[in-house]
């Protein structure tokens, strides 16, 4: 076993969905105690990943959601009913053996069930608060609420994934709900850094919208600088390559269902192997011989390609260029990069984790690894209240009739 | 650099800490993450620059290794320092930049360094803290390690791709603009980092960092891996929306001047019909709607599960009707106006914005997301995007623009005790 990098770091968590539960899932793989706080009223739901598809099999219910399960691998959870005061008491003693207070409710919810920063720093100085949510905490939108799409959209992500003379295609799933948690992540361990050189805590304040600005890249600074908006004709154009530019570099109509291959000719050399990759007339055609020649013609160019690509393996295709040193790859669909792709298997990305009521399910791993404290995943996500005792009883010191008591009187 | 953090303003958070970077366009992001955190990250470029910064846009449209905006955006706050690590004496003095750093962060080749006699064990015998980076397409060793890459096909075989496009399945799916798979392998790199950092202040023990980009695109893909693997379902790319296993109905809709909101998650409690109803009153559309009377049922309740649309007709004609007027009020009226006043009324709604948009958002300048950077050779003032988390204690802070090439040579090397001779010498036989 790995030593736990994170081993001695306790994080009172009451992040869900993706962009907060992603945060402390990494951080539960490198060994962080992460201890999810659920409510017991609601079941747990404010979280509505749990319960909704995919499901292993024919059942459905709470415990089986493989989202849920997903983004909350390696995690204990309890329930505490923050409207109650003993559940109020026991978050602050909790609050007080922990280093780390994570959240990702819409802004102000915290505040409202009576733990804002200046309490969680009044129960435990050095306490780091961390809350992420889609427009942060202050500012004309605060009070607006976001899921990923939103976030993208607001942020210029969705509006720059598209092709030309269509409308945005965005992106087909919560990329900052992902990238969201990343910042996040990065959040709580900066600051912790920040603690361990200084000993003070600090409130964190991660905005998804601008983690997600900070990606729109030299774009921007072609508005600020050169007075050139993205929103212009003939853009966005996602597939070609403006920065820097390249020719041929799009994703091209392969054989088959649904099939496409990349193909991206970063300069000359890569244009002299394409020339023997692919025997035909055009491809040695003086309109095509220099960069600034193919990107004049881009369209015929693109086409020409598609004519040759179409009628082959995306994956022979790919490979034939990879042959001649020039980037290429299948798009790859869900099945073939999780069950066909040596690399994905050799690296061990797919860990297989036990979940109490789901069985063995396979689970997103980290794509990274560490010589000396490298992840780790074997425990699915916790089912509702699972950590109770453990928790209530050997961290806080639960006496065995007031658990009972705490039960029956639907403070957990 | 660290002089002009001196004063009363909090530093960041990885303030004195020294990072030598040794990356090309595929982990330079991770490298000004960590500087604008107060990292003191040298960047060492071959002499004759980096590749990125004959990458365009440039200032003005003036070509110039000094004017890329790319080069810029993707180098802030970091020191620079040309060095050619292929001859001997420069492949001596990398390493004793190495012995005095905390970490090493590179993109190179697996295999290149280590043929150049640079081996992070070797290394870390007189530097045993050391953290070391390696950023690679598909890691360090194993198949495919030897692949040729660029942005647009590591999104290609990473899995985002094939979430992303439009209904028409003719078109071809759209990667994710903008250097996104470069970012993820970066932003894994940087998480690491930081993972090995907080074990190193409770051991001092450094260690080695194996970063694969094309496994991080793989974890970054949302339902895409999971719906495969928990349920053996292949979701499908829809326009401006998930990608899902089974189609779901339009969220993306035109407005009246043209652009375009997301208008996500339609109505489902009593209330929210009422609030959508009154919101067309105001704007005189009501009359017009045609399912303006389900709308009122709506209204009068019971509320209802999304599991009970399946179930019930008479729900799902609620649901449907909600979805309409949400639909119908975004076509009657500028995007802003929808956004705002979707947003008021409490609905999770998004304005489509352009990234140029999203900086001139009032929201944002509020919050002082655009920074001003100086750029004394060219008397300018630069806006760039700001921080992406708020870390009062320990900022974020863009301290410098990017290094001109060289700039920093004569301070770092110095630090070595490199004199004035010497470094005239190195700089006359193309070591630096």
């Amino acid at each position: 076993m790995p030593k736990k990098a994170l081993g001695h770091l306790r994080i009172c968590d009451f992040t869900g969905q993706l962009a907060g539960a992603g945060a402390t899932k990494f951080m539960a793989a490198f060994g962080a105690q992460v201890i999810r706080i659920e409510d017991p009223t609601r079941k747990g739901k404010w979280d509505i990943l749990r319960g909704i598809p995919p499901f292993p099999d024919h059942r459905r219910g709470n415990e089986l959601g493989g989202a849920f399960n997903n983004h909350n691998v390696e995690k204990l959870g309890i329930t505490l009913n923050l409207k109650h005061e003993r559940g109020k008491e026991l978050l602050r003693e909790l609050v007080k053996i922990s280093d780390v207070v994570s959240e990702n409710f819409a802004a102000g919810v915290l505040a409202r069930l009576g733990f804002d920063y200046e309490e969680l720093r009044s129960i435990r100085d050095d306490i780091i608060y961390v809350s992420n949510c889609g427009f942060g905490h202050t500012g004309p939108y605060s009070r607006y609420k976001t899921w990923g799409p939103i976030v993208q959209a607001t942020s210029g992500l969705t509006f720059s994934n598209g092709l030309p003379g269509h409308e945005p295609a965005g992106y087909g799933y919560s990329y900052m709900d992902h990238t969201g948690a990343y910042y996040m992540a990065m959040a709580i361990m900066l600051a912790i850094h920040h603690r361990n050189k200084t000993g003070e805590g600090q409130w964190v304040d991660v905005a998804a919208t601008e983690a997600a600005g900070v990606l729109n890249g030299p774009a921007l600074l072609d508005y600020t600088v050169n007075d050139r908006p993205l929103r212009r004709d003939g853009f966005p154009d996602a597939n070609h390559s403006q920065f820097p530019p390249m020719a041929p570099h799009n994703i091209y109509r392969a054989e088959g269902d649904d099939n496409w291959v990349a193909i991206a000719c970063r300069n000359e050399t890569d244009w002299n192997a394409i020339q023997g990759v692919i025997d035909e007339d055009w491809v040695r055609a003086d309109r095509f011989a220099t960069l600034n020649a193919r990107l004049a013609e881009e369209s015929e160019l693109d086409a020409q390609m598609t004519t040759w690509t179409s009628s082959r393996d995306k994956f022979a295709v790919a490979a034939s260029m990879q042959a001649a040193i020039v980037p290429a790859s299948a798009v790859q669909k869900p099945q073939e990069r999780v069950d066909q792709d040596a690399n994905t298997e050799a690296w061990g990305l797919w860990p297989e984790i036990r979940h109490r009521d789901m069985g063995r399910v396979r689970v997103d791993g980290v794509g990274t690894h560490l010589s000396e404290t490298d992840w780790s995943m074997a425990n699915g996500a916790p089912t509702l209240g699972e950590h109770n005792r453990y928790v209530l009883q050997g961290l806080l010191g639960v006496a065995d009739d007031e658990f009972e008591e705490l039960q029956a009187e639907g403070v957990i | 650099m660290t002089s002009q953090d001196a004063g009363s303003q909090p530093v960041g958070a990885l303030d004195g800490l020294r990072i030598i970077e040794l990356t090309d366009e595929k982990g330079a992001w991770a490298g000004k993450l960590l500087a604008d955190m107060g990292a003191d990250v040298i960047k060492i470029e071959p002499t004759g620059g980096d590749a990125t910064r004959g990458y365009p846009p440039f200032y003005h449209d003036e070509p110039d290794p000094e004017r890329s905006l790319y080069f810029w955006h993707y180098n802030t706050s970091k020191q620079g320092i040309t060095l050619d690590i292929k001859n001997p004496r420069g492949n001596e003095i990398f390493k004793s930049l190495v012995a005095g750093a905390d970490a090493v962060v590179e993109s190179q080749v697996p295999g290149k360094l280590a043929r150049m006699g640079i081996d992070y064990a070797d290394l870390r015998e007189s530097n045993p803290g050391l953290i070391w980076v390696s950023i690679t397409p598909f890691g360090r060793e194993g198949p495919r390690a030897q692949e040729h890459v660029t942005d647009l096909t590591l999104l290609a075989g990473g899995g985002i791709a094939w979430m992303n496009g439009y209904d028409d399945h003719s078109l071809p799916p759209v990667r994710g603009a903008g250097n996104q798979g470069y970012h993820t392998g970066c932003h894994y790199g940087v998480m690491s980092f930081l993972v090995a950092l907080l074990h190193r202040d409770a051991t001092g023990e450094g260690q080695f960092i194996d970063v694969n980009t094309h496994a991080s695109c793989n974890v970054t893909t949302e339902s895409g891996s999971y719906s495969w693997m928990v349920s053996e379902a292949t979701v499908q790319r829809q326009t401006g929306r998930h990608a899902a296993a089974q189609p779901s109905l339009p969220s993306q809709v035109r407005c009246s001047d043209g652009r375009y909101v997301n208008t996500g998650l339609p109505p489902r409690r009593p209330q929210e019909f009422g609030l959508m109803r009154k919101w067309m009153e105001e704007l005189g559309v009501l009359d017009s709607f045609e399912q303006a009377e389900i709308l009122q049922l709506a209204e009068e309740g019971p509320p209802f599960a999304l599991a009970d649309i399946a179930e019930d007709d008479m729900v799902a004609a609620k649901f449907a009707a909600g979805r309409e007027a949400v639909t119908y009020i975004a076509s009657l009226v500028p995007a802003a106006e929808f956004f705002n006043g979707g947003q008021e009324r409490g609905f999770q709604v998004g304005i489509i914005h352009s990234p140029e948009e999203m900086l001139e958002d009032p929201h944002f300048k509020a919050r002082g997301f655009p920074v001003e950077v100086e750029h004394p050779e060219l008397d300018a003032s630069v806006t760039y995007p700001g921080a992406p988390y708020k870390l009062p204690a320990s900022p974020w802070r863009i301290r410098r623009r990017a290094p001109l090439l060289g700039e920093d040579n004569a301070s770092v090397y110095g630090d070595l005790g490199i004199d004035a001779a010497e470094l005239a010498r190195l700089r006359s036989e193309g070591v630096i």
